[in-house]
Protein backbone atom coordinates (compact mmCIF):
# COMPACT_ATOMS: atom_id res chain seq x y z
CA UNK A 1 0.00 0.00 0.00
CA UNK A 2 1.22 3.60 -0.95
CA UNK A 3 1.93 5.48 2.03
CA UNK A 4 -0.10 8.78 2.21
CA UNK A 5 1.37 11.50 3.68
CA UNK A 6 -0.41 14.01 5.56
CA UNK A 7 0.72 17.21 5.91
CA UNK A 8 0.58 17.68 9.77
CA UNK A 9 2.45 14.60 9.86
CA UNK A 10 5.52 15.64 8.35
CA UNK A 11 8.26 16.07 10.74
CA UNK A 12 7.45 12.42 10.83
CA UNK A 13 8.48 12.18 7.20
CA UNK A 14 11.57 14.28 7.39
CA UNK A 15 13.15 11.71 9.71
CA UNK A 16 12.28 8.83 7.76
CA UNK A 17 13.75 10.25 4.41
CA UNK A 18 16.71 10.88 6.56
CA UNK A 19 17.19 7.39 7.31
CA UNK A 20 16.96 6.10 3.35
CA UNK A 21 19.55 8.49 2.76
CA UNK A 22 22.03 7.30 5.44
CA UNK A 23 20.89 3.53 4.51
CA UNK A 24 21.93 4.17 0.78
CA UNK A 25 24.65 6.82 1.44
CA UNK A 26 28.54 5.22 -0.04
CA UNK A 27 30.53 4.91 1.51
CA UNK A 28 28.44 4.09 4.64
CA UNK A 29 28.96 6.67 7.72
CA UNK A 30 30.69 5.93 10.71
CA UNK A 31 28.34 4.45 13.20
CA UNK A 32 25.45 3.81 10.88
CA UNK A 33 23.82 1.49 13.26
CA UNK A 34 24.12 4.45 15.48
CA UNK A 35 22.83 7.25 13.68
CA UNK A 36 19.75 5.01 12.64
CA UNK A 37 19.17 4.01 15.97
CA UNK A 38 18.68 7.67 17.26
CA UNK A 39 17.08 8.79 14.25
CA UNK A 40 14.31 5.66 14.80
CA UNK A 41 13.96 7.15 18.32
CA UNK A 42 13.75 10.88 17.07
CA UNK A 43 10.70 9.74 14.42
CA UNK A 44 9.04 7.70 17.17
CA UNK A 45 9.39 10.70 19.37
CA UNK A 46 8.00 12.90 16.40
CA UNK A 47 5.32 10.48 15.82
CA UNK A 48 4.16 10.88 19.21
CA UNK A 49 4.23 14.29 19.82
CA UNK A 50 2.22 14.95 16.97
CA UNK A 51 -0.69 12.17 17.53
CA UNK A 52 -0.87 14.16 21.19
CA UNK A 53 -1.71 17.06 19.53
CA UNK A 54 -3.80 16.28 17.23
CA UNK A 55 -6.92 18.69 16.42
CA UNK A 56 -10.05 18.02 15.52
CA UNK A 57 -9.83 18.51 12.22
CA UNK A 58 -6.28 16.61 12.29
CA UNK A 59 -8.38 13.71 13.60
CA UNK A 60 -10.89 14.26 10.81
CA UNK A 61 -8.21 13.26 8.33
CA UNK A 62 -7.14 10.91 10.09
CA UNK A 63 -9.94 8.89 10.16
CA UNK A 64 -10.56 9.26 6.44
CA UNK A 65 -6.62 7.67 6.22
CA UNK A 66 -6.78 5.55 2.71
CA UNK A 67 -4.71 3.42 4.95
CA UNK A 68 -6.72 3.15 7.81
CA UNK A 69 -8.27 -0.55 8.42
CA UNK A 70 -11.82 -0.85 6.72
CA UNK A 71 -14.77 -3.04 8.13
CA UNK A 72 -13.32 -5.86 5.84
CA UNK A 73 -9.94 -5.53 6.93
CA UNK A 74 -11.39 -5.95 10.98
CA UNK A 75 -13.66 -9.14 9.99
CA UNK A 76 -10.71 -11.05 7.80
CA UNK A 77 -8.37 -10.09 10.77
CA UNK A 78 -10.06 -9.80 13.85
CA UNK A 79 -12.10 -12.58 13.44
CA UNK A 80 -12.52 -16.43 11.89
CA UNK A 81 -14.22 -18.04 9.25
CA UNK A 82 -16.33 -15.07 8.44
CA UNK A 83 -19.41 -16.15 5.82
CA UNK A 84 -20.47 -13.75 4.34
CA UNK A 85 -24.55 -13.17 4.16
CA UNK A 86 -26.27 -11.18 1.60
CA UNK A 87 -29.70 -9.38 1.22
CA UNK A 88 -32.36 -7.74 2.77
CA UNK A 89 -35.29 -10.43 1.44
CA UNK A 90 -37.12 -7.65 0.04
CA UNK A 91 -35.57 -7.22 -3.57
CA UNK A 92 -31.65 -5.54 -2.62
CA UNK A 93 -28.22 -6.46 -1.15
CA UNK A 94 -26.38 -3.08 -0.40
CA UNK A 95 -23.12 -3.43 -0.60
CA UNK A 96 -22.34 -0.40 1.42
CA UNK A 97 -23.00 -2.65 4.47
CA UNK A 98 -21.89 -6.47 5.00
CA UNK A 99 -22.49 -8.70 7.09
CA UNK A 100 -22.77 -11.78 8.18
CA UNK A 101 -21.30 -14.56 10.99
CA UNK A 102 -17.70 -15.45 11.91
CA UNK A 103 -15.70 -16.67 15.24
CA UNK A 104 -14.16 -14.36 17.76
CA UNK A 105 -11.40 -16.61 19.07
CA UNK A 106 -13.62 -19.65 19.36
CA UNK A 107 -17.03 -17.43 19.63
CA UNK A 108 -19.29 -17.22 17.34
CA UNK A 109 -21.00 -13.82 16.39
CA UNK A 110 -22.52 -11.94 13.86
CA UNK A 111 -20.48 -8.72 12.79
CA UNK A 112 -21.94 -6.12 10.58
CA UNK A 113 -20.04 -2.63 9.37
CA UNK A 114 -20.16 -0.07 6.88
CA UNK A 115 -17.67 -0.83 4.20
CA UNK A 116 -16.23 2.17 2.11
CA UNK A 117 -14.18 0.34 -0.56
CA UNK A 118 -10.26 0.49 -1.41
CA UNK A 119 -9.90 0.98 -4.88
CA UNK A 120 -12.00 3.40 -7.76
CA UNK A 121 -14.38 0.24 -8.69
CA UNK A 122 -15.11 -1.07 -5.81
CA UNK A 123 -15.84 2.33 -4.28
CA UNK A 124 -18.22 3.16 -6.37
CA UNK A 125 -19.91 -0.45 -5.88
CA UNK A 126 -20.22 -0.03 -2.21
CA UNK A 127 -21.52 3.41 -2.50
CA UNK A 128 -18.21 4.69 -0.05
CA UNK A 129 -19.73 3.27 2.44
CA UNK A 130 -23.08 5.32 2.22
CA UNK A 131 -26.22 2.57 2.66
CA UNK A 132 -29.37 2.61 0.50
CA UNK A 133 -32.36 2.04 3.23
CA UNK A 134 -31.62 -2.09 1.99
CA UNK A 135 -28.26 -1.94 3.95
CA UNK A 136 -30.21 -1.31 6.90
CA UNK A 137 -32.85 -3.66 6.33
CA UNK A 138 -30.27 -6.55 6.14
CA UNK A 139 -28.77 -5.52 8.61
CA UNK A 140 -31.73 -5.71 10.82
CA UNK A 141 -32.05 -9.50 9.59
CA UNK A 142 -28.79 -10.18 10.67
CA UNK A 143 -29.43 -8.97 13.93
CA UNK A 144 -32.65 -10.55 14.37
CA UNK A 145 -30.80 -13.80 13.91
CA UNK A 146 -28.39 -12.98 16.49
CA UNK A 147 -31.13 -12.64 18.78
CA UNK A 148 -32.92 -15.80 18.10
CA UNK A 149 -29.93 -18.00 18.01
CA UNK A 150 -28.31 -16.21 21.19
CA UNK A 151 -25.02 -14.56 19.38
CA UNK A 152 -23.61 -11.38 20.18
CA UNK A 153 -23.86 -8.80 18.13
CA UNK A 154 -20.83 -6.56 17.08
CA UNK A 155 -21.30 -3.49 14.84
CA UNK A 156 -18.31 -1.24 12.89
CA UNK A 157 -19.38 2.18 11.76
CA UNK A 158 -17.46 3.92 9.20
CA UNK A 159 -19.55 5.76 6.67
CA UNK A 160 -20.19 9.58 5.55
CA UNK A 161 -23.62 9.04 6.40
CA UNK A 162 -26.76 7.52 4.53
CA UNK A 163 -26.88 8.16 0.63
CA UNK A 164 -28.89 11.14 -0.02
CA UNK A 165 -30.32 10.00 -3.46
CA UNK A 166 -33.96 9.46 -5.39
CA UNK A 167 -33.95 5.86 -4.82
CA UNK A 168 -32.75 6.02 -1.31
CA UNK A 169 -35.57 8.41 -0.38
CA UNK A 170 -38.26 6.22 -2.33
CA UNK A 171 -37.32 3.24 -0.76
CA UNK A 172 -37.75 4.41 3.04
CA UNK A 173 -34.26 6.04 4.26
CA UNK A 174 -36.05 7.53 6.93
CA UNK A 175 -38.31 4.20 7.99
CA UNK A 176 -35.17 1.94 7.47
CA UNK A 177 -33.08 3.59 10.18
CA UNK A 178 -35.72 3.97 12.78
CA UNK A 179 -36.61 0.54 12.25
CA UNK A 180 -33.46 -0.57 12.99
CA UNK A 181 -32.78 1.73 16.33
CA UNK A 182 -35.81 0.84 17.38
CA UNK A 183 -34.91 -3.50 17.05
CA UNK A 184 -31.68 -2.56 18.52
CA UNK A 185 -33.13 -0.83 21.34
CA UNK A 186 -34.52 -4.25 22.44
CA UNK A 187 -32.94 -6.98 20.58
CA UNK A 188 -32.08 -9.76 23.67
CA UNK A 189 -28.13 -10.20 22.67
CA UNK A 190 -25.39 -8.34 23.82
CA UNK A 191 -24.18 -5.52 21.42
CA UNK A 192 -20.89 -3.84 21.13
CA UNK A 193 -20.37 -0.87 18.73
CA UNK A 194 -17.00 0.71 17.61
CA UNK A 195 -16.67 3.36 15.22
CA UNK A 196 -13.74 2.67 13.65
CA UNK A 197 -13.18 5.83 10.78
CA UNK A 198 -16.31 8.14 9.98
CA UNK A 199 -18.96 8.14 12.52
CA UNK A 200 -21.53 10.09 9.80
CA UNK A 201 -24.90 11.16 11.08
CA UNK A 202 -28.42 8.78 10.91
CA UNK A 203 -26.44 6.85 8.43
CA UNK A 204 -23.63 5.45 10.93
CA UNK A 205 -26.27 5.56 14.29
CA UNK A 206 -28.36 3.27 12.76
CA UNK A 207 -26.28 0.61 13.42
CA UNK A 208 -24.46 2.02 16.53
CA UNK A 209 -27.54 1.53 18.90
CA UNK A 210 -25.60 -0.98 21.72
CA UNK A 211 -24.37 -1.53 25.09
CA UNK A 212 -21.18 -0.36 24.43
CA UNK A 213 -20.43 2.10 22.08
CA UNK A 214 -16.86 2.94 21.45
CA UNK A 215 -14.58 4.98 19.78
CA UNK A 216 -11.15 4.43 18.27
CA UNK A 217 -9.28 6.82 19.40
CA UNK A 218 -8.67 8.64 15.79
CA UNK A 219 -11.98 8.06 14.85
CA UNK A 220 -14.81 10.76 14.58
CA UNK A 221 -18.85 10.94 15.49
CA UNK A 222 -21.13 13.35 14.43
CA UNK A 223 -24.16 14.55 13.28
CA UNK A 224 -23.52 15.57 10.06
CA UNK A 225 -20.22 15.36 8.29
CA UNK A 226 -18.37 19.30 9.04
CA UNK A 227 -18.65 19.67 5.34
CA UNK A 228 -22.68 19.12 5.65
CA UNK A 229 -22.29 21.38 8.71
CA UNK A 230 -20.19 24.05 7.47
CA UNK A 231 -22.57 24.33 4.68
CA UNK A 232 -25.60 24.21 6.91
CA UNK A 233 -24.43 26.88 9.27
CA UNK A 234 -21.94 28.94 7.91
CA UNK A 235 -23.40 28.33 4.33
CA UNK A 236 -19.92 27.16 2.78
CA UNK A 237 -18.05 24.19 3.35
CA UNK A 238 -14.81 26.29 3.32
CA UNK A 239 -15.25 26.07 7.20
CA UNK A 240 -15.46 22.71 7.46
CA UNK A 241 -12.38 23.14 9.96
CA UNK A 242 -14.25 25.50 12.07
CA UNK A 243 -17.30 23.25 12.05
CA UNK A 244 -15.27 20.32 13.53
CA UNK A 245 -13.93 21.85 15.95
CA UNK A 246 -17.83 23.11 16.89
CA UNK A 247 -19.56 19.40 17.14
CA UNK A 248 -16.71 18.05 19.48
CA UNK A 249 -16.57 15.09 17.15
CA UNK A 250 -13.54 13.07 18.20
CA UNK A 251 -13.20 10.55 20.72
CA UNK A 252 -11.72 12.35 23.70
CA UNK A 253 -14.31 14.75 23.81
CA UNK A 254 -17.21 12.65 23.34
CA UNK A 255 -16.23 10.78 26.20
CA UNK A 256 -16.09 13.96 28.46
CA UNK A 257 -19.95 14.40 27.35
CA UNK A 258 -20.20 11.08 28.46
CA UNK A 259 -22.02 10.61 24.96
CA UNK A 260 -20.16 7.17 24.54
CA UNK A 261 -18.91 4.79 26.78
CA UNK A 262 -14.91 4.06 25.98
CA UNK A 263 -12.46 4.69 23.65
CA UNK A 264 -9.95 2.08 22.20
CA UNK A 265 -6.30 3.28 21.58
CA UNK A 266 -4.95 3.58 18.67
CA UNK A 267 -1.23 2.14 18.52
CA UNK A 268 1.68 5.32 18.41
CA UNK A 269 1.15 7.55 15.58
CA UNK A 270 -2.94 5.79 14.67
CA UNK A 271 -4.16 2.91 13.31
CA UNK A 272 -2.97 3.20 9.69
CA UNK A 273 0.57 3.00 10.67
CA UNK A 274 0.53 -0.16 12.61
CA UNK A 275 -2.57 -2.56 11.07
CA UNK A 276 -1.27 -5.84 13.14
CA UNK A 277 -1.03 -3.90 16.27
CA UNK A 278 -4.59 -2.36 15.71
CA UNK A 279 -6.19 -5.70 15.02
CA UNK A 280 -5.14 -7.16 18.56
CA UNK A 281 -5.92 -4.22 20.57
CA UNK A 282 -9.44 -4.00 18.78
CA UNK A 283 -9.85 -8.43 19.07
CA UNK A 284 -8.78 -7.64 22.82
CA UNK A 285 -11.52 -4.78 23.13
CA UNK A 286 -14.18 -7.09 22.04
CA UNK A 287 -13.45 -10.15 23.86
CA UNK A 288 -13.11 -8.05 26.78
CA UNK A 289 -16.95 -6.30 26.37
CA UNK A 290 -18.55 -9.62 25.34
CA UNK A 291 -16.93 -11.28 28.40
CA UNK A 292 -18.48 -8.82 30.75
CA UNK A 293 -21.88 -8.17 28.89
CA UNK A 294 -22.23 -11.78 28.66
CA UNK A 295 -22.80 -11.68 32.73
CA UNK A 296 -25.63 -9.68 32.23
CA UNK A 297 -29.03 -11.00 32.34
CA UNK A 298 -30.67 -10.46 29.27
CA UNK A 299 -33.54 -8.80 31.35
CA UNK A 300 -30.77 -6.04 32.71
CA UNK A 301 -29.13 -6.02 29.74
CA UNK A 302 -31.81 -4.79 27.77
CA UNK A 303 -33.22 -2.42 30.91
CA UNK A 304 -29.49 -1.05 31.13
CA UNK A 305 -29.09 -0.14 27.17
CA UNK A 306 -32.51 1.91 27.45
CA UNK A 307 -31.59 3.46 30.91
CA UNK A 308 -28.11 5.04 28.77
CA UNK A 309 -29.78 6.27 26.23
CA UNK A 310 -32.94 8.03 27.78
CA UNK A 311 -29.77 9.76 29.84
CA UNK A 312 -28.15 10.97 26.99
CA UNK A 313 -28.49 14.65 26.70
CA UNK A 314 -31.35 14.91 29.84
CA UNK B 1 -69.74 38.18 0.02
CA UNK B 2 -71.51 41.43 0.41
CA UNK B 3 -69.60 42.12 4.01
CA UNK B 4 -66.14 42.10 2.30
CA UNK B 5 -66.87 44.73 0.60
CA UNK B 6 -67.66 46.32 3.52
CA UNK B 7 -64.31 46.29 5.45
CA UNK B 8 -62.20 46.85 2.19
CA UNK B 9 -61.71 49.97 2.87
CA UNK B 10 -60.51 48.56 6.45
CA UNK B 11 -58.01 46.09 5.00
CA UNK B 12 -56.25 48.62 2.92
CA UNK B 13 -55.70 51.18 5.75
CA UNK B 14 -53.69 48.25 7.67
CA UNK B 15 -52.19 46.56 5.20
CA UNK B 16 -48.63 47.30 5.44
CA UNK B 17 -48.69 45.29 8.57
CA UNK B 18 -46.71 41.68 7.07
CA UNK B 19 -47.48 38.54 9.79
CA UNK B 20 -45.39 35.71 8.63
CA UNK B 21 -44.25 35.11 4.76
CA UNK B 22 -42.33 38.34 3.57
CA UNK B 23 -44.60 38.62 0.46
CA UNK B 24 -48.14 37.67 1.91
CA UNK B 25 -49.18 41.42 3.30
CA UNK B 26 -52.08 41.15 5.47
CA UNK B 27 -53.92 43.37 7.38
CA UNK B 28 -53.27 43.54 10.89
CA UNK B 29 -55.51 41.89 13.39
CA UNK B 30 -58.63 39.91 11.35
CA UNK B 31 -57.36 38.62 7.47
CA UNK B 32 -54.67 36.76 6.48
CA UNK B 33 -54.07 35.73 2.88
CA UNK B 34 -52.77 32.10 1.62
CA UNK B 35 -49.85 31.39 1.68
CA UNK B 36 -50.69 29.53 -1.71
CA UNK B 37 -53.23 30.81 -3.66
CA UNK B 38 -52.77 34.77 -1.81
CA UNK B 39 -56.96 34.46 -1.34
CA UNK B 40 -57.90 37.28 1.65
CA UNK B 41 -59.27 34.83 4.35
CA UNK B 42 -61.04 36.22 7.76
CA UNK B 43 -58.92 34.95 10.51
CA UNK B 44 -62.16 33.62 12.63
CA UNK B 45 -63.42 31.53 9.54
CA UNK B 46 -60.23 30.23 9.21
CA UNK B 47 -59.40 29.00 12.52
CA UNK B 48 -62.78 27.60 12.46
CA UNK B 49 -61.63 25.68 9.44
CA UNK B 50 -58.44 24.44 11.01
CA UNK B 51 -56.68 26.70 9.74
CA UNK B 52 -57.21 25.51 6.01
CA UNK B 53 -57.77 27.87 3.73
CA UNK B 54 -61.31 27.66 2.36
CA UNK B 55 -60.20 28.13 -1.38
CA UNK B 56 -57.41 26.22 -2.18
CA UNK B 57 -57.28 23.22 0.84
CA UNK B 58 -53.78 24.68 1.56
CA UNK B 59 -52.68 23.32 5.35
CA UNK B 60 -51.60 26.99 6.86
CA UNK B 61 -48.48 26.45 9.58
CA UNK B 62 -49.99 26.65 12.76
CA UNK B 63 -47.97 26.55 16.02
CA UNK B 64 -48.36 24.41 19.14
CA UNK B 65 -51.18 26.23 19.87
CA UNK B 66 -53.25 26.30 17.50
CA UNK B 67 -52.28 22.70 17.02
CA UNK B 68 -53.75 21.87 20.50
CA UNK B 69 -56.98 24.30 19.82
CA UNK B 70 -57.50 22.21 16.12
CA UNK B 71 -57.02 18.99 17.57
CA UNK B 72 -58.41 18.50 21.63
CA UNK B 73 -61.50 19.37 23.13
CA UNK B 74 -62.21 22.53 24.14
CA UNK B 75 -60.34 23.17 27.63
CA UNK B 76 -59.38 19.80 27.93
CA UNK B 77 -55.51 20.17 27.71
CA UNK B 78 -53.05 20.08 29.92
CA UNK B 79 -49.89 20.83 29.62
CA UNK B 80 -47.07 18.21 31.07
CA UNK B 81 -43.48 20.47 29.71
CA UNK B 82 -41.47 20.39 32.91
CA UNK B 83 -39.18 23.61 33.10
CA UNK B 84 -35.58 22.69 31.86
CA UNK B 85 -32.42 24.77 31.98
CA UNK B 86 -30.93 25.69 28.94
CA UNK B 87 -27.92 23.66 28.76
CA UNK B 88 -24.68 24.13 26.31
CA UNK B 89 -22.83 21.26 26.79
CA UNK B 90 -20.68 21.54 23.39
CA UNK B 91 -20.47 25.43 23.90
CA UNK B 92 -21.78 25.35 20.00
CA UNK B 93 -20.61 28.72 18.16
CA UNK B 94 -20.72 29.05 14.36
CA UNK B 95 -21.82 32.32 13.26
CA UNK B 96 -23.93 32.83 16.14
CA UNK B 97 -23.62 31.72 19.78
CA UNK B 98 -26.47 28.47 20.28
CA UNK B 99 -27.12 30.51 23.63
CA UNK B 100 -28.35 33.20 21.41
CA UNK B 101 -30.33 31.35 18.65
CA UNK B 102 -32.04 29.88 21.41
CA UNK B 103 -33.30 32.62 22.83
CA UNK B 104 -34.39 34.14 20.05
CA UNK B 105 -36.36 31.06 18.94
CA UNK B 106 -37.87 31.60 22.67
CA UNK B 107 -38.98 35.14 21.83
CA UNK B 108 -40.00 34.20 18.62
CA UNK B 109 -42.49 31.39 19.22
CA UNK B 110 -43.99 31.62 22.20
CA UNK B 111 -42.24 28.02 23.33
CA UNK B 112 -39.88 27.07 25.76
CA UNK B 113 -38.28 24.18 23.32
CA UNK B 114 -38.96 22.66 19.80
CA UNK B 115 -41.47 20.01 21.62
CA UNK B 116 -44.77 20.56 23.41
CA UNK B 117 -46.15 17.55 25.35
CA UNK B 118 -49.25 17.44 27.00
CA UNK B 119 -52.66 15.22 27.70
CA UNK B 120 -56.35 16.20 26.71
CA UNK B 121 -59.65 14.54 25.05
CA UNK B 122 -60.19 14.26 21.46
CA UNK B 123 -64.22 13.59 21.16
CA UNK B 124 -63.79 12.62 24.68
CA UNK B 125 -61.34 9.96 24.23
CA UNK B 126 -57.88 11.08 26.56
CA UNK B 127 -54.78 10.93 24.83
CA UNK B 128 -51.31 12.21 25.53
CA UNK B 129 -49.82 14.33 22.56
CA UNK B 130 -46.37 15.74 21.60
CA UNK B 131 -46.69 18.40 19.32
CA UNK B 132 -43.17 19.98 17.56
CA UNK B 133 -42.82 23.54 17.00
CA UNK B 134 -41.36 24.04 14.34
CA UNK B 135 -40.80 27.92 14.14
CA UNK B 136 -38.30 26.73 17.39
CA UNK B 137 -35.03 26.10 15.74
CA UNK B 138 -36.83 24.63 12.99
CA UNK B 139 -37.80 21.85 15.48
CA UNK B 140 -34.60 20.44 15.54
CA UNK B 141 -34.47 17.41 18.33
CA UNK B 142 -31.96 18.17 21.02
CA UNK B 143 -32.13 16.56 24.50
CA UNK B 144 -34.49 18.30 26.11
CA UNK B 145 -36.58 17.15 22.69
CA UNK B 146 -35.55 13.38 22.87
CA UNK B 147 -36.55 13.76 26.90
CA UNK B 148 -39.71 15.54 26.41
CA UNK B 149 -41.34 12.74 23.63
CA UNK B 150 -39.78 10.10 26.29
CA UNK B 151 -41.48 11.05 29.00
CA UNK B 152 -44.65 11.64 27.06
CA UNK B 153 -44.25 8.14 26.40
CA UNK B 154 -43.86 7.40 30.14
CA UNK B 155 -47.16 9.13 30.82
CA UNK B 156 -49.09 7.31 28.45
CA UNK B 157 -46.99 4.04 30.15
CA UNK B 158 -48.12 4.57 33.37
CA UNK B 159 -52.03 6.16 32.81
CA UNK B 160 -52.61 3.44 30.16
CA UNK B 161 -53.17 5.95 27.08
CA UNK B 162 -52.45 6.27 23.46
CA UNK B 163 -50.40 8.57 22.33
CA UNK B 164 -50.36 10.65 19.24
CA UNK B 165 -47.56 13.00 18.28
CA UNK B 166 -47.20 15.96 15.24
CA UNK B 167 -43.97 15.96 14.21
CA UNK B 168 -42.68 18.74 11.98
CA UNK B 169 -38.85 19.59 12.24
CA UNK B 170 -35.76 20.15 10.19
CA UNK B 171 -34.24 16.86 12.35
CA UNK B 172 -30.84 16.74 14.49
CA UNK B 173 -30.11 19.60 16.49
CA UNK B 174 -26.28 20.44 14.71
CA UNK B 175 -25.59 22.63 17.76
CA UNK B 176 -26.13 19.07 20.01
CA UNK B 177 -24.52 17.24 17.37
CA UNK B 178 -23.78 13.89 19.46
CA UNK B 179 -26.55 14.78 21.74
CA UNK B 180 -28.93 15.05 19.15
CA UNK B 181 -27.79 12.11 17.34
CA UNK B 182 -28.64 10.12 19.85
CA UNK B 183 -31.94 11.40 20.73
CA UNK B 184 -32.79 9.13 17.55
CA UNK B 185 -32.13 6.53 19.94
CA UNK B 186 -33.75 7.73 22.67
CA UNK B 187 -37.02 8.04 20.72
CA UNK B 188 -36.78 5.04 18.98
CA UNK B 189 -36.45 3.05 22.28
CA UNK B 190 -39.22 5.02 24.13
CA UNK B 191 -41.49 3.95 20.99
CA UNK B 192 -40.63 0.11 21.74
CA UNK B 193 -41.71 1.05 25.46
CA UNK B 194 -45.17 1.92 24.18
CA UNK B 195 -45.60 -0.55 21.78
CA UNK B 196 -44.60 -3.39 24.22
CA UNK B 197 -47.47 -1.90 26.35
CA UNK B 198 -49.62 -2.54 23.50
CA UNK B 199 -50.96 1.38 23.94
CA UNK B 200 -51.31 2.73 19.98
CA UNK B 201 -49.40 5.77 18.88
CA UNK B 202 -50.59 7.49 15.67
CA UNK B 203 -47.95 9.89 13.92
CA UNK B 204 -48.49 12.80 12.47
CA UNK B 205 -46.35 13.95 9.56
CA UNK B 206 -46.58 17.68 9.10
CA UNK B 207 -44.94 20.15 6.33
CA UNK B 208 -41.83 19.99 6.67
CA UNK B 209 -41.20 16.78 8.00
CA UNK B 210 -37.21 15.35 7.73
CA UNK B 211 -33.81 14.03 9.15
CA UNK B 212 -33.08 12.56 12.32
CA UNK B 213 -37.21 13.09 13.15
CA UNK B 214 -38.27 11.37 9.82
CA UNK B 215 -35.73 8.76 10.80
CA UNK B 216 -36.60 7.25 14.40
CA UNK B 217 -39.80 8.12 16.30
CA UNK B 218 -41.80 10.15 13.13
CA UNK B 219 -41.84 6.52 11.20
CA UNK B 220 -42.86 4.18 13.78
CA UNK B 221 -46.14 5.26 14.78
CA UNK B 222 -48.44 2.04 14.26
CA UNK B 223 -50.53 4.35 12.08
CA UNK B 224 -48.59 7.19 9.91
CA UNK B 225 -50.80 9.87 8.46
CA UNK B 226 -49.56 12.92 6.78
CA UNK B 227 -51.07 15.96 6.08
CA UNK B 228 -51.83 17.01 2.50
CA UNK B 229 -48.67 18.14 0.45
CA UNK B 230 -46.95 18.12 3.45
CA UNK B 231 -42.73 17.65 2.72
CA UNK B 232 -41.62 14.17 4.00
CA UNK B 233 -38.20 12.68 3.74
CA UNK B 234 -34.71 11.98 5.24
CA UNK B 235 -31.71 13.95 3.19
CA UNK B 236 -33.13 17.69 2.29
CA UNK B 237 -34.10 18.23 -1.19
CA UNK B 238 -30.65 20.35 -1.64
CA UNK B 239 -28.53 17.91 -0.03
CA UNK B 240 -29.71 15.22 -2.49
CA UNK B 241 -29.93 17.96 -5.84
CA UNK B 242 -26.15 18.36 -5.32
CA UNK B 243 -25.49 14.56 -5.13
CA UNK B 244 -27.68 13.53 -7.88
CA UNK B 245 -27.21 16.42 -9.78
CA UNK B 246 -30.33 16.19 -11.71
CA UNK B 247 -33.73 17.62 -12.01
CA UNK B 248 -35.60 15.93 -9.37
CA UNK B 249 -39.41 14.62 -9.39
CA UNK B 250 -42.27 17.09 -9.08
CA UNK B 251 -43.84 15.02 -6.38
CA UNK B 252 -40.77 13.85 -4.93
CA UNK B 253 -41.04 13.60 -0.77
CA UNK B 254 -44.36 15.08 -1.00
CA UNK B 255 -46.96 13.24 1.81
CA UNK B 256 -48.60 11.85 -1.80
CA UNK B 257 -45.43 9.82 -2.72
CA UNK B 258 -45.05 9.35 0.54
CA UNK B 259 -48.34 7.40 0.42
CA UNK B 260 -47.63 5.97 -3.43
CA UNK B 261 -44.23 4.62 -1.79
CA UNK B 262 -46.19 2.91 1.26
CA UNK B 263 -44.69 4.97 3.72
CA UNK B 264 -48.07 6.46 5.38
CA UNK B 265 -50.99 5.41 5.80
CA UNK B 266 -53.17 7.71 4.78
CA UNK B 267 -53.16 11.89 3.91
CA UNK B 268 -55.89 13.20 6.10
CA UNK B 269 -57.04 16.48 6.20
CA UNK B 270 -56.45 18.60 8.93
CA UNK B 271 -60.02 19.77 9.17
CA UNK B 272 -61.21 15.68 9.43
CA UNK B 273 -58.30 14.59 11.86
CA UNK B 274 -60.60 14.74 14.95
CA UNK B 275 -63.17 12.04 13.08
CA UNK B 276 -60.28 9.51 12.42
CA UNK B 277 -58.75 10.18 15.36
CA UNK B 278 -62.19 9.30 17.26
CA UNK B 279 -63.06 6.23 15.16
CA UNK B 280 -58.59 4.85 15.18
CA UNK B 281 -59.11 5.37 18.83
CA UNK B 282 -62.17 3.49 19.49
CA UNK B 283 -61.10 0.27 17.25
CA UNK B 284 -57.34 0.25 18.98
CA UNK B 285 -58.54 0.72 22.54
ZN1 LIG C 1 -55.47 29.17 -0.47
Amino acid sequence: MMDQHLDFEQPIYTCLEKIEELKKAVPAPENLSGQLNQLQIEAEKETAKIYKNLSPWQKVLVARHPNRPHTIDYINNVFDGFEELHGDRLGDDDKAIVGGMAFLDEYPVVVIGHEKGRETEERVARNFGMPHPSGFRKANRLMELAEKFSLPLITLIDTPGAYPGVKAEHSGQHEAIAKSLEVMSDLRTPIVNLVIGEGGSGGGFGIGLADTVAMLEYSIYSVASPEACASILWRTTENAEQAAEALKLDASNLIKLEVIDKVVNEPVGGAHRNHQETYQIVKDFFLNELLALSKISLDDLTAKRYEKFMKIGS
Amino acid sequence: MNWIKDLIPNIKRNFSQTLGDKDSKVPEGLWRSCDRCGSILYIPELKKSSYVCSKCSHHFKINVEQRIEVTFDKDSYVDLNQHEEFKDLLDFKDTKRYKDRFSEAKKKTSSDEAISIGHGKIKGKHVVSAIFEFDFLGGSMGGVVGKRFAQAIDYAVENKLPLICFSTSGGARMQESMISLFQMGKTAAAVKKLKKSKLPFISVLVDPCYGGVTASLAMLGDLIIAEPKARIGFSGKRVIQDTVKEELPKDFQTAEKQLEMGFVDKIVDRKDIRKFFEKMLIILE
